[in-house]
């Protein structure tokens, strides 16, 4: 297995982390700006005129341990966040971690809060907290009618392909995140037929690129997954599992973690392992948060807003 | 909560005396590892056949304790709650954590 990123890069691409960050693709580079720079707001204006909808990520909804012990209320703050985007974003796709613990009455209270977006609908990945029980049944039950095998499916919108993934169930001792074969099988059949300059959007639970093996942080076989979608001039990746912003642009596929509404993790290699990270009560709710995507037709890129619940002093 | 682990506990034991045909419940025989920081302390554990283990998860983080062959299953271990399994048979038995894969250890059993 080969890391994707280097040191600097990592460095470079967490330096984002938390502080609010729009970024575009021009020609296959990316370009960020700060929240509060004069182009979000330029960029916000055209986003009033286009096709928007919004990420949000690991709600895990049941945590109570010290890092958060009220995730139901910063779930509750990021909605109240995208109801503040304004914009009428067509529709919202949660990556994953729904619940801490796969409970009824945890999917419950994510359910309860996320309508209060007043959004029409939601799609739905599970991440590994949201299959913990009867190999994903119950998930799949509530969030995966029409779906394919453990809960995949793709849809189209705006003039964008859509294509939901599951990395979570069936996976290996000493692996990573997993697609299978059944999976990517059906992930060739599904973009067979689709023009070039067909605007992809991709999104799953665990990163589809290696962010970082030694927490996890991968997918052992993205990289077929990848090779399905080369061809394709606009493809972006929308991942959530790590808890925090990353981004990295190989060729003309743009990958994007989005932060969760529930705790903070560590940045990779700065603590003995991954898990929840207890910062002071005051920077809590700037490092969670949620996201908008906008693809504005003709002009080709998406652009991915992160939205921290409290902007950093 | 509490309740909620205690069932977690009871489950993970019932589990166990329906797999293992042998109990052995002495202190002598008993060893821990211990689930902390996203590994399995000790990595690898090499116990007498008919050792009773026990896994206690000392993460924030629920894990599960998963053979490699997927015979010898943990329930969903949340916060402080314990796995128990026997170990009669010798032999290598690599094991994973099946929601955060990249987690294993081994136990190895000896006549």
């Amino acid at each position: 297995m080969t890391r994707d990123i280097d040191r600097r890069g990592l460095l470079k691409c967490m330096a984002w982390a938390g502080t609010g960050v729009l970024w575009t693709l021009s020609g296959g580079v990316p370009r960020s700006f700060a929240l509060d720079g004069a182009m979000a707001k330029d960029a916000r204006l055209a986003a009033d005129t286009g096709f928007s909808f919004i990420q949000i990520s690991d709600s895990h909804i049941g945590f109570d341990k010290a890092a958060n012990t009220d995730v139901t209320a910063t779930l509750r703050a990021g909605i109240e966040k995208i109801r503040g985007f304004g914009g009428s974003p067509a529709f919202m796709i949660h990556t994953g971690d729904i619940s801490h613990l796969s409970k009824p009455s945890q999917f419950d209270t994510a359910d309860q809060v996320i309508r209060e977006a007043a959004i029409p609908h939601t799609y739905f990945v599970p991440g590994e907290h949201d299959v913990l029980v009867d190999d994903g049944e119950m998930y799949r039950e509530r969030y995966g009618k029409g779906t394919k095998g453990a809960g995949w499916y793709s849809f189209d919108q705006g003039g964008v392909h859509f294509v939901g993934l599951v990395n979570v169930v069936n996976l290996r001792a000493g692996g990573l995140g997993f697609l299978g074969d059944e999976q990517l099988e059906w992930l060739e059949d599904d973009l067979e037929g689709k023009t070039a300059s067909t605007p992809i959007v991709v999104f799953a639970h665990i990163p589809l690129w290696t962010v970082y093996p030694e927490w996890g942080w991968g997918t052992d076989d993205s990289a077929r997954a990848l090779s399905y979608l080369k061809r394709f001039g606009s493809v972006t990746v929308l991942n959530g599992h790590i808890h925090q912003v990353m981004q990295k642009v190989e060729g003309n596929i743009a990958f994007h973690t989005a932060m969760s509404t529930a705790f903070p993790q560590p940045k990779p290699g700065t603590a003995p392992s991954p898990g929840p990270m207890v910062v002071p009560a005051d920077r809590l709710r700037t490092l969670l948060g949620v996201a908008q995507v906008r693809y504005v037709q003709g002009q080709g890129p998406l652009a991915v807003v992160d939205a921290p619940l409290v902007s950093a002093a | 909560m509490i309740g909620m682990k205690r069932i977690g506990a009871l489950a993970a034991i019932f589990a166990v005396t329906a797999l293992a045909t042998r109990y052995t419940a002495s202190a002598e025989d008993a060893t821990q590892v211990s689930i902390d920081n996203f590994s399995f302390t000790p990595a690898t554990l090499t116990v007498k056949a008919g050792t009773k283990v026990t896994w206690t998860n000392r993460d924030d983080i629920p894990h599960t304790v998963v053979t490699a062959d997927k015979k010898l299953k943990s329930t969903v271990l949340d916060t402080d709650d314990t796995f128990v399994a026997v170990f009669d048979q010798p032999g290598t038995y690599t094991y994973f954590c099946s929601i955060h894969p990249h987690m294993t250890g081994t136990v190895v059993v000896v006549p």
